[in-house]
């Protein structure tokens, strides 16, 4: 688990953090959100002790930062945004020598070497040397290297930033299948892989924390239900909005040329009686969408109002 | 105990990267022409044309003083060059590649960290003048005469340390520098204040270059001794690693 109370970061007047709080729960994989600049490395620097805090409290796996910093490197695994290895080191060796510094024995650290080069994809090169790495293949290897001792807590700084899409999904499912065997805190400002992955959302702005929440709870939270349709006819879709404004369940109309977007107060209703007034008023519909917020609406929605302020 | 492993891989860096063949190289390359530019020098000096008469016989001979001295003042000035160039990246090039913050959020603490780097360094300085003496020990005899082992060992060993003295000071430089650049700058100043303060009166009996002239002295015979050097060396490269341990300490990365 992982906890941040009042979490203070001052670089001369700057205000890298201010006031951060959060809470991940064990084994749940918490997607940390914020445009640039919010203080999302410095929190990952704080709690993997590379840098310290101006003030506040951070506990991880029950490690008391400012208390016990040093038995934190067993508990912890932390992908940084560039990971950066030994060019003259092969992957085979940069894991063994890894898997030596965390006490694994000679037969555990070959088949843990074995397992995590095929878990990333790096078996065909784990006798190159790194030196010669792609930013997506340093980014892989740096999530074999934070995985070697099987962590508790997983530090992942903008972990798939450098990987094609290929690359990308491989990372995130494996990301995902980590979900209950550790606790996952991943930075990203690829809302999609967030949404993908996540099961809980934290949205950082000028170092506060502005909301954090499960995800579906969040995505419920804000969620502005939108029905969009698609008609043959631009009049008899304008003839149809015209009817619906009266309607006490809908809220906002808007209509683009063929197609018709209706904001609802009430879900249930909407589908219940939408489909029936477009087939009442003889609409042909060639589309019709029970729209969903993205995870981006609401995170714009969110920092764009906390920038307002 | 983790120290161990990372020493491990420290020496197997300096290997890989050639650092260590870098050193061996100009110290082994020093050692062997030291004595033969011994010899050579009072003939080539003879053989310019035109030198007035009379200034050839006055050239003296070679000796095993020359050899000796020939030895040890390329022995400084190389020696010292390479305990800047090699250890200025040490630590400040880890920082700038960012791979000291990966190995530090790993078992790695900090002091092993630092430890490990000089005592690689010091076993990469201490096997290349380990090869270096053995050649010039040997064309030495070869064109002069046998030196004595124990104090031709013992000058080496003074060598070394005021090598590593250096070598410290460099650490202390990588450490407390954000990039390579600006370690080399402090290493630079580093070397130009102890070796000011070397050369002025009174003060040199107490700084690492006295060592050069005290293993001299010794391997010819000589009685002079530098104790205040000695201990202070060892001070000073205790000193340097404490404060690089303290700014290290509390370092962001």
């Amino acid at each position: 688990m992982i906890l941040v109370e009042n979490l203070h970061k001052h670089y001369g007047a700057v205000h890298a953090l201010d006031g951060l709080n959060m809470t991940v729960e064990i084994g749940s994989i918490y997607g940390f959100l914020g445009p640039n600049g919010a203080g999302k490395t410095t929190t990952l620097r704080i709690l993997t002790g590379l840098a310290r805090s101006s003030s506040g409290k951070a506990t991880v796996a029950g490690i008391d930062l400012a208390k016990d910093g040093r038995s934190l490197s067993s508990r912890i695994g932390y992908l940084p945004e560039e990971p950066a290895f030994y060019p003259w080191m092969t992957p085979g060796e940069f894991l063994d020598y890894l898997g030596k510094l965390h006490g694994l024995s000679t037969a555990e650290r070959a088949t843990r070497t074995r397992e995590l080069l095929e878990l990333v994809n790096l078996a065909e090169s784990g006798k190159r040397r790194m030196g010669g790495f792609s930013r997506g293949m340093r980014q892989r290897m740096g999530l074999a290297a934070a995985l070697v001792h099987r962590p508790e807590v997983l530090l992942l700084d903008e972990p798939v930033s450098a990987l094609d899409p290929s690359g990308r999904k491989e990372v995130l499912d494996l990301i995902g299948k980590l979900s209950g065997q550790c606790t996952v805190l991943m930075s990203s400002h690829i809302l999609a892989d967030v949404e993908r992955v996540c099961n809980v959302v934290g949205i950082v702005a000028r170092g506060r924390m502005v909301v954090q929440s499960p995800r579906e709870a969040l995505m419920q939270q804000y969620a502005q239900p939108v029905f969009e349709m698609e008609g043959k006819e631009p009049a008899s879709m304008k003839r149809w909005a015209d009817l619906l404004k009266d309607y006490p369940w809908v809220s906002k109309l808007n209509q683009d040329n063929h197609i018709l977007r209706v904001t609802v107060s009430d879900v249930e209703r909407a589908r219940k009686e939408l489909l029936a007034s477009a087939v009442g008023q003889g609409i042909i519909l060639s589309r019709y969408q029970e729209m969903r917020p993205s995870l981006e609406d609401i995170f714009l929605q969110l920092v764009n109002h906390e920038v307002a302020q | 105990m983790n120290l161990f492993i990372i020493l491990r891989k420290e020496l197997i860096q300096q290997w890989r990267t050639k650092h260590f063949l870098i050193v061996a190289a100009v110290l082994v390359v020093f050692g062997l022409a030291s004595p033969l530019l011994a010899k050579l020098t009072p003939d080539l000096l003879k053989s310019i044309p035109d030198m007035p008469a009379g200034l050839a016989d006055m050239i003296p001979e070679p000796s095993l003083m020359d050899a000796v001295t020939q030895y040890v003042n390329n022995m400084s000035q190389f020696g010292i060059l390479l305990a800047l160039l090699m250890s200025m990246g040490s630590v400040a090039q880890e920082k700038e590649r960012g791979t000291a913050s990966m190995m530090l959020t790993h078992p790695v603490s900090r002091l092993s960290f630092l430890l490990a780097k000089f005592i690689a360094l010091a076993v990469v300085f201490a096997a290349s003048l380990t090869l270096s003496a053995l050649g010039c020990w040997y064309y030495t005899m070869l064109l002069f005469d046998a030196l004595p082992w124990g104090p031709f060992l013992a000058l080496n060993g003074l060598m070394l340390m005021a090598f590593l003295v250096y070598v410290a000071a460099t650490l202390l430089c990588s450490t407390v520098a954000r990039s390579q650049g600006t370690a080399a700058g402090l290493a630079f100043v580093a070397l130009v204040l102890i070796a000011g303060i070397g050369s002025l009166p009174r003060l040199d009996e107490y700084m690492p270059g006295r060592l050069f002239r005290w293993g001299t002295a010794m391997t010819m015979g000589g009685s002079e001794t530098a104790w205040p050097a000695f201990w202070i060396s060892i001070g000073m490269i205790i000193l340097f690693l404490g404060i690089a341990w303290l700014v290290f300490r509390r370092q962001e990365l």
